[in-house]
């Protein structure tokens, strides 16, 4: 059985009670009065990708429209500008509860395919774990050298590269880029140790949900 | 030096409002003393500053006309305008409060013939009209003030205009030696009822409420709709003074938000019901209403009222929290959200906006000088532990007419019965 499946059994038609359980924050979606606030002050609200405003994501939740939500591009679009968080009449932590939905749907498999943000997000976390530190060559080389789907794509690669040629040239010139990163760069003295304490911590957040560590 | 003549018996109500002023003759015309403090010049609290009430759509002054003549009937309530309290000590049956009086600058003589205003210049602004306008700074706080006497703005005294006044009184009204006193007041229980306050809009900062000169409040829209404001009861807008025929309502200004007020005020709902009428009223033609709402909470028997709104043509309504205010070039503000119906955006201007903002305590729980258990808004909870110190109306909770005059009802009984105990006590 697929995460996906074991979940969808687990919490058979109480999604509200899913989210609470699994999503980062998400016990706090029962508190929205479903006011508009949030989804009025939102900048990137109906920008192309944008389907759902989280008001909307938080009724559909309560409605029970698990495929729906978790498979919708709208919580991945969420710029962290925190204008709802700050508006809110309930106070929801409504920026960390996008968040949350967006990394439990990575989990279940059930995140769109063609995402710029999921590919960001993976790139960068994939990037600053494996060191410990954020390698800024590579992480832009990979992110130049990968279409929208995650696939190399060397003609776009050098296209973009050729376009940031100044910016690129300006931040060397300040020390902020360094091209012999490219030979492994700068990283943390005990990596061994940084990757058990994520796999360690990756397992006492599974077990706290519930989850199996795959 | 004011002379107050009172006892452990005596009942002292403090705040003039219709809830105040219900507590001291409901207590008065069962044969109690009653001391009756104001800290305005003038009685009526608030209510005097509506144009007309829900749900009959009456105009305030009739209901207050009625109090002030059962006031004027009873030899047992004092009334003392300008007066705030500074501080209260002793225990239930036997209270003695300290009471701040500022001098009115006007005597008994006074009859209120206005010679004194003309002669005065210097202009202040006119707390009754919620400072949209100006007066004189000789005034009389409204036309149906009681007392029906002048005062002084003490921002005069010592100037040539206080000089001018005193020279054109006729009638030797004028006193400009008053000065400030303090006194002692005894009672056996004290009633309070210092009413409450709009919140303060400027505080909502996406609605610009002090940056749009066409983003008012409820209390102000009152006064624009009332022949005696400071529009002649002509919906002129205030950057303009073009006539305001497009009206958006927002609901919720302030209240049923962990940012502003926790609580729902109750009554806002209504007035905005209301005062969708005074915009009918003044274009019948073309005026049209907008109301943004979260849900309508026309309470109780209110329904009908909402209903009838409802089926008015020329009132609109969105579900929907306005997320902010912007202004376009016309001055016009324009409201900007998401329906919650549909969840569609929308941006729509309009001639005026006006906030329906919430109701706090205008003297907060821990501001009382006395004891008080208050909720987390401010308002006085009914506890043992307040003694014989007994909330009314909107010091209570955020309330309608109705229900304030209820609980001033309910806080005179609870003062009385303390004091018939004293008097038990003392035969
Ligand atoms: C826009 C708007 C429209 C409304 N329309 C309606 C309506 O149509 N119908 C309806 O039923 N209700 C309406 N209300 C509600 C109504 O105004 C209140 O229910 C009413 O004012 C309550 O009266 P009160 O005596 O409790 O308080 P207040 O009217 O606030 O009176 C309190 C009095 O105490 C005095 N005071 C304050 N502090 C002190 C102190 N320290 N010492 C001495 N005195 C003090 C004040 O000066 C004031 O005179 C409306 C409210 C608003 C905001
Ligand atoms: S602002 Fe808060 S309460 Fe209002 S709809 Fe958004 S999440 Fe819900
Ligand atoms: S934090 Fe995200 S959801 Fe909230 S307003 Fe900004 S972009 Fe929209
Ligand atoms: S103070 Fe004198 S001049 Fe002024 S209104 Fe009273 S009587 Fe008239
Ligand atoms: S009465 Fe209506 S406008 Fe006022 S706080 Fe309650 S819901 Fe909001």
């Amino acid at each position: 059985m697929s995460a996906n499946q074991e979940m969808a059994v687990r919490y058979k038609n109480n999604f509200l009670k899913e989210v609470e359980q699994q999503v980062e924050m998400g016990e706090w979606v029962k508190m929205c009065m479903q006011c508009g606030v949030c989804s009025g002050s939102c900048p990137t609200n109906f920008h192309p990708g944008w389907e759902h405003p989280p008001q909307e994501i938080f009724m559909m939740i309560r409605a029970g429209k698990r495929e729906e939500v978790l498979s919708s591009p709208s919580m991945w679009m969420c710029t962290s500008c925190y204008n709802c968080i700050v508006r809110c009449p309930r106070k929801l932590p409504i920026t960390h509860i996008m968040h949350g939905l967006a990394e439990y749907a990575y989990e279940l498999g059930l995140a769109p395919k063609v995402q710029p943000t999921k590919n960001l997000s993976k790139l960068f976390w994939e990037n600053a774990t494996k060191t410990g530190r954020i390698n800024e060559l590579t992480f832009s080389l990979g992110m130049y050298f990968k279409d929208a789907e995650g696939k190399i794509n060397i003609g776009q690669g050098i296209k973009k590269g050729l376009e940031m040629q100044k910016v690129a040239l300006g931040l060397l010139k300040a020390k902020r880029l360094n091209l012999f990163e490219i030979f492994g760069g700068h990283k943390c003295k005990d990596q061994k140790g940084i990757h058990a304490m994520l796999a360690k911590a990756y397992a006492l957040e599974s077990k706290r949900k519930g989850r199996h560590v795959g | 030096m004011t002379d107050v003549v009172a006892t452990n018996e005596t009942i002292l109500v403090v705040g003039g409002g219709i809830s105040g002023m219900t507590a001291a003759l409901e207590a008065a015309e069962t044969g109690k003393q009653v001391v009756l403090l104001e800290k305005n010049p003038a009685l009526g609290g608030r209510t005097a500053q509506l144009y007309r009430y829900f749900p009959k759509m009456c105009h305030p002054i009739c209901g207050l006309e009625i109090n002030l003549r059962r006031l004027k009937a009873n030899p047992r309530v004092l009334v003392l305008t300008q007066a705030e309290v500074t501080g209260i000590s002793g225990s239930a049956g036997d209270y003695t409060a300290t009471v701040k009086l500022a001098p009115r600058y006007v005597n008994e003589n006074c009859t209120a013939c206005g010679a004194c205003a003309e002669a005065v210049k210097t202009e202040v602004d006119n707390p009754f009209n919620y400072n949209l306008g100006k007066m004189k700074a000789a005034y009389i706080p409204s036309a149906m003030a009681y007392p029906q006497r002048y005062v002084l703005h003490p921002s005069i005294i010592g100037t040539p205009d206080a000089e001018a006044a005193k020279a054109a009184c006729k009638y030797g009204a004028i006193d400009l030696e008053q000065k400030e006193e303090s006194v002692e007041i005894k009672a056996g229980a004290v009633v309070w009822a210092t009413g409450w306050q709009p919140y303060d809009a400027a505080k909502i900062q996406p609605y610009g409420y002090g940056r749009y000169k066409n983003v008012i409040t409820s209390v102000e829209f009152e006064r624009l709709a009332d022949p005696h404001g400071p529009t002649g009861g002509k919906i002129l807008r205030p950057s303009d003074g073009k006539e305001a025929k497009n009206v958006a309502f927002i609901q919720c200004a302030g209240s049923r938000d962990e940012n502003h007020l926790r609580h729902c005020s109750r009554f806002c709902c209504m007035a905005s019901l209301k005062q969708t009428h005074y915009v009918r009223e003044n274009s019948p033609e073309d005026g049209k209403s907008t109301i943004y709402y979260i849900d309508i909470r026309a309470i109780d028997r209110f329904e009908d009222f909402y209903q009838k709104v409802r089926d008015d043509a020329s009132v609109s309504f969105i579900k929907s929290k306005v997320a902010r205010i912007s202004e376009d070039d016309n001055g016009n503000p324009v409201c900007w959200g998401v329906n919650t119906e549909g969840y569609k955006r929308y941006s729509n201007a309009h001639d005026l906006v006006v906030l329906a903002v919430g109701m706090e305590p205008s003297v907060k729980g821990v501001a009382i000088p006395a004891s008080i258990v208050a909720d987390s808004s401010g308002f006085i909870e009914a506890d043992p532990a307040n003694g014989a110190i007994f909330g009314a109306g909107c010091a209570t909770n955020a309330l309608d007419v109705n229900r304030a005059v209820q609980s001033a009802t309910a806080a005179a009984l609870r003062a009385i019965q303390v004091v018939n105990k004293v008097a038990r006590a003392e035969v």
